[in-house]
């Protein structure tokens, strides 16, 4: 994983709630056995007509969208499917942070093993935000994680939470599979101490 | 010295902690890692580039549900890419040395339903799964939630997970359900009351009588749909109707040692003066069927109640929404559900694709037909479910009805496998998801109860299940 580096972005915003890992990517992508190219079915169902030409009104489509990595959406986004193709997806089509009032757990779960940085930010903030890019879609917004800050056009610094240990794999790279893989004498103790509870080879089924 | 009084939950967790370093989550031991075609193959791969091995093959079930087709097993899977991704996860079960309910297996399935039928689902494990209804297995009193891929990689790799405390919060729910009213109709109507974002942080555990009073498959019911409500799992205390459940499936102990797990279990449930950090109550009594309308659970009403204006949602986001919603499915607000015509029914996926949810369908088509032009389709949720079925005569009720049998599988719950709506039809589904093309790109999901599913097959209009119970 790379570190996470600040971002200073414009900002592509779908004022909706509950968005669904289903809205995301839709589940037909899901038959696919790679991690790669997913970006181009993010939010297939709303950002293409069944013809598969794009719906020139969705934020998605204007042509600077690719060059955003900052998406700003409603309330509990990320619901539904545990899918990591949300976040792969997103990442993929050029995101490298999402901004809301609350994130679904498995999601957000999702998206910070993989560098997507989840920014939670209070209901006045998330309000202004969406009016700042109403009035003006231009207007670019910087992320420094670090200080945990998110910073307005007008210079205003809004803190935003993160655990210590998600900050610090982030900042430094760190992939915690690594960590896991460290904790192996822990792990046989554990196990000398707590025989299995179940053998799922048995085959006397 | 007397031991604080703990949640089922901090039993189960506090049992599972390897170690908890300062300022890091804990990591917490996984007994049992269920897997499926869709969320592996991306963390096989993952192990294959770092040269490392299943830590605990033994410990670890793998079956083919989401994408599989459910037509006879002798058929070839038409669609390439779910073709090789069936392969796959044939090739990386070999070469990683996990058992397998594959194809043409007796035991193969939903993998929410094959866990606990093969009684691999216990009391007091650690449960994980790439899937979100995971969440099912807390019936048992298990820990058990659903993950993303690199925690599949993790959990394959080292058996732990990295996690931090969720908190919890009981949902007492007092009374009992009225005749008609199933736990299909109480999980929607609890979403429906707390949100899709209701349970967000925390695991749930159902108790009071409503819930003592359910049968095992009904508290899966129950359970599989607590993550709709964005709850981590939910759980409800292992008792006799858990423990009779158990006993004498193929992988629950056997001998003595089914006398020590027993005896083991029955220390599980929270302790009386407990702390839970929320408690939300319901009356099962007052329920009716439940409806969705909308495109996420939550958006659900009593069968005889109308679709809620937008202009009366005080919240922005949700009022936005709302407005979405009923543009999506084509629905007035003031409009009363009773009535609306429908095209297809889907009676199975993991929430309600078990015998006794099958059984209910069946008493209601028994002897009536499924009205022209609706196609209804029976999916039971495993090849066991399907064989129990069958030796009970269900299957030609079903037949008889006009609706089609099919093999096990996820089928139009995910619509990955051909199962599928064509746009703009109305389904009732017996599913635990209603998103948008949740069932086919521009299809429109009405969740409901097996019964309330069924009586839709017989009028072809969303119709109250208690008219048509003698
Ligand atoms: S039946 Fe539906 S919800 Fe259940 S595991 Fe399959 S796709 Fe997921």
């Amino acid at each position: 994983m790379q570190p996470f580096t600040p971002i200073t972005s414009r900002v592509v915003a779908l004022p909706i709630d509950n968005i669904d890992t289903d809205q995301i990517i839709p589940a037909r992508f899901l038959k696919t056995i790679s991690k790669e190219g997913l970006g181009q079915h993010l939010f297939a169902d709303w950002r293409y007509n069944p013809d598969g030409s794009p719906k020139p009104d969705f934020p998605l489509n204007q042509p600077w969208a690719r060059e955003a990595h900052i998406l700003l959406v409603g309330d509990n986004f990320g619901c539904g499917s545990s899918r990591e193709h949300a976040p792969w997806a997103l990442i993929d089509f050029g995101f490298r942070a999402v901004i809301s009032t609350s994130f679904a757990d498995i999601f957000r779960n999702n998206a910070l093993k993989n560098g997507l940085l989840p920014v939670v930010v209070d209901t006045d903030t998330h309000r202004r935000l969406f009016d700042l890019v109403g009035a003006n879609p231009s207007i670019t917004l910087t992320l420094d994680l670090a200080s945990q800050s998110l910073i307005l056009p007008d210079g205003q610094q809004v803190h935003f939470p993160i655990d210590a240990f998600n900050k610090r794999c982030l900042l430094e790279g760190i992939d915690q599979l690594g960590y896991l893989l460290k904790q192996e004498p822990l792990i046989q103790a554990y196990e000398a101490a707590h025989p299995a509870r179940v053998n799922t080879r048995i085959t006397e089924v | 010295m007397t031991l604080a009084p703990r949640t089922l939950f901090e039993k189960i967790w506090e049992d599972h902690v390897v170690v908890e370093e300062p300022d890091s989550p804990a990591v917490l031991y996984i007994d049992l890692h269920l897997i499926h075609e869709v969320t592996s193959p991306q963390a096989f791969e993952g192990l294959r580039r770092r040269g490392l091995r299943v830590r605990r093959p033994q410990q670890t079930v793998a079956t083919i549900d989401h994408s599989i087709p459910t037509t006879p097993p002798e058929v070839p899977i038409a669609d390439p890419q779910a073709a090789r991704q069936i392969q796959q996860i044939v090739e990386n079960c070999r070469e990683f040395g996990i058992p397998l309910h594959g194809i043409g297996s007796p035991t193969r399935g939903i993998v929410h339903v094959i866990g606990p039928e093969l009684g691999l689902t216990q009391p007091g494990m650690t449960i994980v799964c790439g899937d979100s209804h995971t969440s099912t297995h807390g019936a048992f009193g298990a820990l058990a939630f659903g993950i993303g891929t690199s925690e599949v990689e993790h959990v394959l790799a080292t058996q732990c997970l990295l996690q931090r405390k969720p908190r919890t919060c009981q949902i007492y729910v007092d009374g009992y359900l009225r005749q008609g009213v199933t736990a299909k109709d109480l999980i929607l109507g609890l979403i429906a009351q707390i949100g899709s974002g209701g349970g967000t942080g925390y695991v749930f555990e159902y108790a009071g009588p409503a819930i003592r009073a359910l049968s095992m498959e009904e508290r899966m019911t129950v359970c599989n749909m607590s993550i709709e409500a964005g709850a981590r799992a939910g759980m409800i205390a292992p008792d006799d109707t858990t423990f009779e459940y158990l006993a004498g499936r193929p992988y629950a102990p056997k001998g003595e040692a089914w006398d020590a797990a027993v005896k083991q279990w029955r220390t599980l449930p929270s302790d009386p003066d407990a702390r839970f950090d929320h408690t939300i109550t319901l009356d099962a009594t007052r329920l009716e069927p439940m409806i969705t309308y909308g495109t996420n659970p939550a958006m659900a009403i009593p069968i005889s109640g109308v679709v809620p204006d937008p202009a009366s949602v005080s919240d922005l986001g949700e009022r936005q929404a709302v407005e979405k919603a009923l543009r999506y499915m084509d629905l007035r607000p003031g409009q009363r559900l009773l009535g609306h015509p429908i095209d297809v029914v889907f009676i199975g996926s993991c929430t309600n694709g078990r015998l006794s949810d099958l059984r209910q369908a069946a008493r209601l088509l028994k002897g009536r037909r499924v009205k022209e032009g609706v196609r209804v389709l029976v999916v039971p949720g495993s090849q066991s479910v399907k064989r129990a079925a069958e030796a009970e005569g269900l299957h030609r009720i079903f037949l008889e009805a006009g609706a089609e049998w099919r093999e096990s599988g996820c089928s139009m719950c995910i619509a990955m496998n051909g199962d599928q709506l064509q746009p703009g039809q109305y389904a009732v589904s017996t599913s635990n998801r209603n998103f948008e093309g949740r069932q086919g790109p521009g299809g429109r999901t009405f969740l409901a109860s097996p019964l309330t599913a069924a009586a839709a097959a017989v009028s072809g209009v969303i119709t109250d299940p208690r008219t048509l119970l003698e």
